[in-house]
């Protein structure tokens, strides 16, 4: 492209990560372009995946209430209210029975029993409003097990010794508040993936490292282990070995253990990508030049290879969160990973496995909705990093 | 093509051994031999226990034996006499157990696959060829979701729908009336009624699955000069399309063959559990939490192996459709 060129050049994929900008300085443009590292150029890539955008956004959230639960949580998911079970969501108003306008409130609610079925039912007061408000004091809580405090994010204003429930998604059987609880499972379902992405990256690392680089004898072995592992269903593995766990133990000893098992089946997809990767970069000839120039092994590998596949190692640990948020989901859902008192989205749905309560209480699904959708994020995550880390794909 | 299959097949031997390995450890984890635990539990309901009757248990399976001796008597059993212990949950051989309902299980899984590849295979090619279209960006959309959502989520789901809106009870394999009978056409008929769900449910992820890897792959074929040769030659679009990049695009969809089926029988082994069928799912799921590890260890093995067989096949069917494999093989041979 020559900055002689006498019309406005065509806006090449590398601006769109830039406002656009007058013609004339095209010859800028190009500077900045080639003088871009990898990590700009990336980013660019990146910001042009929409879906990956929204699907950052959506998971930056998601993480904000891992961190702060406590304070966004409107109640202590632990408390039960024993007068407010099986509570249909609650239903916020903003016209009063005679029809005039106010700020979002609630109703307090009656507590009857069907006459035919027994089960509770509830039924609205409007007598009185309760105003549902931001930074209302509430349940006390340790944020962190360090800062104590009671402010949550919102709730119901009232009277001291009153109590008028705000269940945004209902309450379980037991009279928790779903909400709460979906955002405190959040902490536990969303970092076992995490922590399980970690412990695959290393031994994926280290293992495929070996494979690739030696090659020969090694290679063989941990490439037929991989084949075994790839091929088996990892479901009914992952349950045989969580089921052997003590039922006895601390949560948050099982809790890691829950994430080892995890990362057990997790670490073979890796493995396969970074050996693939170094026995492709080994022919290369800059990595040949780096050797005749003299260096060691390890600075080879460290400084010549791994920025040649980091970009793919990512792409590929996002990609694998997502089986392992699944995985805990469906074991602690199936009673052989997670247990109460633990709150995951998997153990909340233990509550939904018949058919009679789904048909009841239908909000008890809700944690599915929450399960997909970091899901389904995860893998746009996932696709738009693969697009984005690709230098062959413009 | 001989060295090819022998070579395969060679390859095959370690794998066994691993997945047995695997298998047996299975069997060891829970804390405590199985025995001790039975009669454990045995005696806490007042059961008496026969003294003959442990010795001839111990003896039986080594238990009284270092940890090698054990697992050559147990893998011994199953490969001399097909013998895969005895399972102390149902208090019958774990062959009598597991085999038939593992046949339940893998028709399932193999309807699954019949619908997930007739249906996800012309879907996939035609994607590609209308990229962007409506139809495109829709069955994207529609496996996104496919992908994101496990089985049994997808079974609870549809479960609430079908009661909620059809008030249809979903679950189980037979109508009650149809439980006792012996096999008929009838009762086959019923079993259909049944199946549908559960083999839905699992086709629908691994169509998910395929579409996109076909559509990938496609996509790049598509865009090859030989494509354009073809045209150019004068050949019809069909067979443009059909006769040349269909039949490399095929390929990884052929060699993930194994994969897609370990995959249907994991989703579905909890999606059985959530629509409480009487299948190797719910038998691996009661065993585990009862540690009557036998039948689990079983399980596993039987899977284990029938994969091992199973990529063998789609190892030895690539070889059959792409002829480059087969000389690869023999320059290497």
């Amino acid at each position: 492209m020559s900055t002689a060129h006498p019309t406005t050049p065509k806006r090449k994929w590398w601006d769109f990560g830039k406002k656009s900008q007058p013609g004339g300085e095209a010859h800028e443009k190009d500077e900045t372009f080639y003088r871009a590292g990898q990590w700009q150029l990336v980013w660019w890539k990146f910001r042009r995946h929409k879906l990956a955008q929204i699907a950052m956004a959506v998971l930056g959230l998601f993480y904000l209430i891992v961190i702060f639960a406590e304070f966004i949580s409107p109640y202590d998911p632990q408390k039960r209210f024993k007068d407010y079970s099986t509570l249909p969501p609650s239903k916020v108003h903003i016209f009063d029975a005679q029809g005039s306008i106010h700020p979002p409130f609630v109703y307090a609610l009656k507590r009857e029993r069907d006459p035919v079925t027994l089960r509770p039912i509830y039924k609205e007061d409007p007598t009185a409003l309760y105003p549902v408000a931001l930074f209302v004091p509430g349940d006390e809580y340790k944020l962190w097990g360090l800062f104590a405090g009671n402010v949550h994010l919102f709730g119901v204003k009232t009277e001291p010794d009153t109590f008028v429930p705000l269940f945004l998604l209902g309450s379980d059987t037991l009279g928790h508040d779903m909400l709460s609880r979906i955002f405190f499972g959040a902490r536990i379902s969303l970092t076992v993936g995490l922590i399980g992405v970690v412990l695959a990256f290393f031994m994926g690392l280290v293992l495929g490292g070996i494979a690739g680089f030696f090659g020969g004898l090694a290679d063989e072995i941990i490439m037929r282990v991989i084949d075994v592992l790839l091929a088996l269903p990892t479901i009914p593995l992952w349950m045989s070995l969580a089921a052997a766990l003590p039922q006895d133990w601390p949560q948050l000893k099982t809790y890691f253990y829950v994430t080892i098992i995890l990362s057990i089946f997790g670490w073979t997809i890796l493995a396969r990508v970074v050996r693939g990767k170094l026995l492709s970069l080994r022919e290369e000839d800059y990595v040949m030049a780096a050797r005749l120039d003299g260096e060691s092994e390890t600075q080879i590998i460290t400084r010549y290879m791994l920025p040649g596949f980091t970009s793919y190692i990512i792409v590929s640990l996002t990609l694998s969160i997502p089986n392992m948020i699944l995985g805990e989901t469906s074991l602690s859902f199936l009673g052989v990973g997670l247990r109460p008192p633990t709150i995951s989205w998997g153990v909340m749905l233990q509550e939904a496995q018949n058919l009679q309560t789904v048909a009841q209480t239908p909000w008890l699904l809700w944690p599915v909705a929450f399960v997909i959708l970091a899901v389904l994020m995860f893998n746009f995550l996932g696709d738009g990093l693969r697009d984005a880390a690709d230098p062959y794909v413009t | 093509m001989l060295n090819y299959i022998i070579g395969r097949l060679a390859r095959m031997i370690p794998q066994i051994f691993l997945v047995s390995i695997l298998a047996f450890i299975i069997i060891q984890l829970p804390p405590g031999d199985f025995l001790t635990e039975q009669i454990n539990r045995l005696r806490a309901t007042g059961a008496t226990v026969d003294e003959a009757e442990i010795q001839r248990l111990t003896n039986m399976y080594g238990l009284d034996q270092p940890m090698y001796v054990q697992y050559f008597r147990w893998i011994g059993n199953i490969v001399t006499r097909l013998d895969f212990g005895y399972s102390f949950l149902w208090q019958r051989p774990v062959n009598d157990v597991l085999l038939s309902r593992m046949g339940m299980t893998f028709f399932i899984a193999f309807l699954a696959f019949v619908v997930s590849w007739g249906f996800a295979i012309p879907v996939g090619i035609y994607v590609a060829v209308k990229q962007y279209s409506f139809a495109d960006y829709f069955f994207t959309f529609i496996g996104f979701i496919g992908l994101a959502t496990p089985g049994f989520l997808l079974a609870l789901v549809l479960m609430y729908v079908s009661y909620a809106i059809l008030g249809i009870r979903v679950g189980g394999l037979f109508s009650p009336e149809f439980e006792p009978q012996p096999m008929s056409w009838a009762k086959f008929m019923d079993l259909l009624g049944h199946l549908w769900l559960p083999v839905l449910i699992l086709a629908i992820a691994g169509m998910a699955n395929i579409i996109r890897t076909l559509r990938a792959t496609m996509l790049d074929e598509l865009r090859k000069q030989y494509v354009t040769v073809a045209r150019s030659k004068g050949l019809s679009e069909f067979q443009v399309i059909m006769q040349y990049p269909v039949r490399i695009a095929i390929n990884p969809i052929i060699s993930q063959t194994t994969y897609l089926l370990a995959w249907l029988f994991s989703g579905g082994t909890v999606v059985e559990i959530v629509l409480n069928l009487n299948t190797a799912g719910p038998v691996l799921w009661r065993a585990l939490l009862q540690q009557d590890m036998y039948t689990a260890g079983a399980y596993i093995l039987i899977l284990g192996v029938l994969y091992s067989l199973g990529s063998l096949l789609s190892d030895l069917l690539l070889a059959a459709i792409d002829p480059r494999i087969r000389f690869g093989a023999m320059e290497a041979a």
